[in-house]
C-alpha cells in the first residue's frame, strides 16, 4: 500500500497500490523503467521500500521479512541458477537450502525435472540448455520449498514463442494448484492471456486497474491512423479531435484515433473529421501497441 | 551452519568446473618459479641458493594471486540473479562467503603442494621437521584464509566481475616490493620502509624461519597480527556491503 521508492533523486515508485487475490494471476502491466521489477522486489523482501506498507501470503514484508521468503518464490529476468551446474545438482542445491534433508532434495529434484519437462536434460550442465529450459529451471528452483505465492518478473521477456507458450502451460498449471502468481510483464498479450486482474504502472504509478475486458474497454483495441492533406487540414483534425488523439505526429501531417476496427466507425469517424471529403489523404487501421494504450491511459 | 556446507560444495564444484581457470592458476604459480629460479635466479645473490630463497616468495606470490580470484567468483555471483535466489532462501553473507573462501582454500591447497613439489625436484631442500612444516601449513592457511575474504569484501564492493579481476593484479604485485625476490637492503632507500612493513614480508620472513631454520624473531607475531586484523576486518567489512544489497 503506498509503496514509495527512490534511487538518489530518481523516484522510481510514487505510490503504488495494487492488490491480488489469492489463487489467481495477477499482472503488473508497464514499458521498461515504469518500475515493475522494483515493486516486485520490494513485495519478494529483496528491496526495502522508503515509505508504504505491503503484505504478502498475510505476512508483512518489512516485519516478517523471513515468514514471506518462506511463502513465497521469485523469478527474475536473469535465470538464477548455475550455469556450470546441471539441471538436478541447481535444484538439489536449491531445495538443501529451502531446508529439505539430502533424501528429500534429490526426490524434490527429480519431480521438478519431470513436471517441468526437464527429466531428459536433468544431468546436463545448464549451460547447454535453451533460454526457455532455463527460464523453467529457475522457475522449478523457486517451487522446492512449495510457495503459496509465486513471483515471476518479465517471465517470458526474451524466449521464442514455443518458449513463451510453454511457460504460460505451467503458470497456468501452477495456479490451477491454487498458487497466487503475479507477475510483471510489457507484453499486453501476456497479461490478457494469462492475467485474471491487471495494473498498468507508468511512472512509478498506476494509472488503470482492472480484469483485461474492464482495461479493453478502456483502451480502443485498435487505432485508425489519418494523414491530412495539408497543413489547414491538419490544424483542423488536431482541433477537432484533441482529448481523442492517441497519437499525432506533425512532420507526416498524420494523426491517430482509438477505433474498434469496424467499416461503420471507421466511417463514422472519416465522416466526423473530415465532412468536406477532401481532407484525408490516407487512413489505415492498426492494432493498438502498447504505446497506444500507454498514451490513452496517461490521457485519463 | 548447513547452508555453509551446501554453499561450499557449489564454490568447490564450480572450480573444479572451470577447467581454463584452475589449470592457469595451478600452471601460473610454477611457472613464475621457474622464471625467478632460472631466468632471474643467476643474476641474483642472496647469500644462499636462489631457490631456496625463493620458493616462500613463490608460494606467497600464488596463493595471493589464487586468492583474489575468489572477488571475482564473489561479483560474478552478485551480478547475476543467483544472489537473489540464495538471499530469498535466507542464505546469509556469511554463508554464501564461506563456499567461496572455502574453494580458494582448497584451490591453494592444491596448487601450493604442486609449488613444493616442482621446487623440490629442483633442488629446493628445506630443514624443516614434521612441527615445522605443520605450523608453516598454518601460517599459510591464515594468509590464504584473510585473502580470500579480503577478496570476497572486495567482490561485493566493485561492480562487476571484470574490475574485481583488476583486484588480482594488484595482489599479484603486492609481493614484488617485499622480501619475497629480492632481500630488501637491495632496494632502493625510499622503499625499505613499504617493503619491510607491508603484510607479505613478515608471512614470508616467517615462512624462511620455519622451512630453511633462519630467525624468525618478531616476524611471526606480525604475521598473525596482519593476517587476524585483515580477517577480522574483511569478515565484517563483507558483512555490511552484503547488507548494502537490500538497499
Amino acid at each position: 500500500m503506498g509503496l514509495v521508492k527512490a534511487y538518489g533523486d530518481t523516484r522510481v515508485l510514487a505510490g503504488v497500490d495494487v492488490r491480488a487475490e489469492r489463487g489467481r494471476v495477477f499482472a503488473l502491466l508497464g514499458p521498461n523503467g515504469a518500475g515493475k521489477t522494483t515493486t516486485i522486489r520490494i513485495l519478494a523482501t529483496l528491496t526495502r521500500a522508503d515509505a508504504g506498507r505491503a503484505t504478502v501470503a498475510g505476512f508483512d514484508v518489512v516485519r516478517e521479512r523471513r515468514r514471506v521468503r518462506r511463502a513465497i518464490s521469485l523469478t527474475g529476468q536473469y535465470a538464477a541458477v548455475d550455469a556450470l551446474q546441471t539441471g538436478a545438482e541447481n535444484l538439489r542445491m536449491t531445495a538443501r537450502l529451502a531446508g529439505l534433508s539430502r533424501r528429500d532434495a534429490r526426490r524434490r529434484a527429480t519431480e521438478l525435472l519431470a513436471r517441468f519437462d526437464l527429466a531428459g536434460a536433468g544431468d546436463r550442465r545448464v549451460a547447454t540448455y535453451s533460454g526457455g529450459m532455463r527460464r523453467r529451471l529457475d522457475l522449478a528452483a523457486g517451487l522446492v520449498g512449495q510457495p503459496s505465492v509465486i513471483f515471476l518478473d518479465e517471465p517470458t521477456t526474451g524466449l521464442d514463442p514455443v518458449g513463451r507458450q510453454a511457460m504460460w502451460d505451467v503458470v497456468r498449471d501452477l495456479v490451477r494448484g491454487g498458487v497466487t502468481a503475479f507477475l510483471t510483464t510489457q507484453y499486453l498479450e501476456e497479461a490478457d492471456q494469462l492475467a485474471d486482474r491487471i495494473a498498468v504502472l507508468d511512472n512509478g504509478q498506476v494509472v488503470a486497474e482492472g480484469t483485461p475486458a474492464q482495461l479493453k474497454e478502456r483502451v480502443a483495441g485498435q487505432r485508425l491512423d489519418l494523414t491530412l492533406a495539408g497543413r489547414a487540414a491538419y490544424e483542423a483534425a488536431v482541433a477537432h479531435l484533441d482529448g481523442r488523439l492517441v497519437r499525432r505526429d506533425p512532420d507526416r501531417l498524420s494523426v491517430g484515433v482509438a477505433t474498434d476496427g469496424s467499416a461503420a466507425h471507421v466511417r463514422a469517424l472519416l465522416d466526423e473529421v473530415d465532412p468536406g471529403r477532401g481532407g484525408v489523404a490516407r487512413f489505415a487501421v492498426h492494432a493498438a501497441t502498447l504505446d497506444d494504450v500507454f498514451r490513452e491511459l496517461t490521457h485519463a | 551452519m548447513r547452508d555453509a556446507l551446501v554453499m561450499i560444495d557449489r564454490s568447490v564444484r564450480l572450480s573444479r568446473r572451470t577447467v581454463d581457470a584452475l589449470l592457469f592458476s595451478l600452471a601460473l604459480p610454477v611457472l613464475l618459479m621457474l622464471v625467478f629460479v632460472y631466468l632471474f635466479g643467476g643474476a641474483i645473490d642472496t647469500g644462499t641458493r636462489y631457490v631456496t630463497y625463493v620458493v616462500p616468495g613463490v608460494v606467497l606470490l600464488c596463493a595471493g594471486y589464487s586468492a583474489a580470484a575468489t572477488a571475482v567468483t564473489v561479483a560474478q555471483d552478485m551480478s547475476s540473479g543467483v544472489v537473489d535466489r540464495f538471499r530469498s532462501l535466507d542464505v546469509g553473507a556469511t554463508a554464501l562467503l564461506t563456499g567461496h573462501v572455502i574453494a580458494s582454500v582448497a584451490r591453494n591447497a592444491v596448487s601450493i603442494a604442486l609449488v613444493f613439489g616442482v621446487a623440490l625436484l629442483i633442488g629446493f631442500r628445506p630443514e624443516a621437521g614434521p612441527v615445522e612444516w605443520l605450523a608453516a601449513c598454518g601460517v599459510l592457511l591464515l594468509f590464504v584464509l584473510a585473502m580470500s575474504w579480503l577478496s570476497a569484501a572486495v567482490g561485493l564492493a566493485v561492480s562487476s566481475a571484470e574490475a574485481a579481476s583488476g583486484f588480482s593484479f594488484f595482489v599479484l604485485f603486492l609481493p614484488y616490493p617485499s622480501s619475497a625476490f629480492v632481500p630488501i637492503e637491495t632496494m632502493p632507500g625510499w622503499l625499505h620502509g613499504f617493503a619491510a612493513r607491508q603484510p607479505v614480508t613478515p608471512v614470508i620472513e616467517t615462512l624462511r624461519g620455519l622451512l630453511l631454520g633462519t630467525p624468525v624473531g618478531a616476524n611471526a607475531w606480525q604475521a598473525l597480527a596482519w593476517c587476524g586484523g585483515l580477517l577480522a576486518v574483511s569478515v565484517a567489512l563483507a558483512a555490511v556491503l552484503f547488507q548494502r544489497r537490500a538497499r
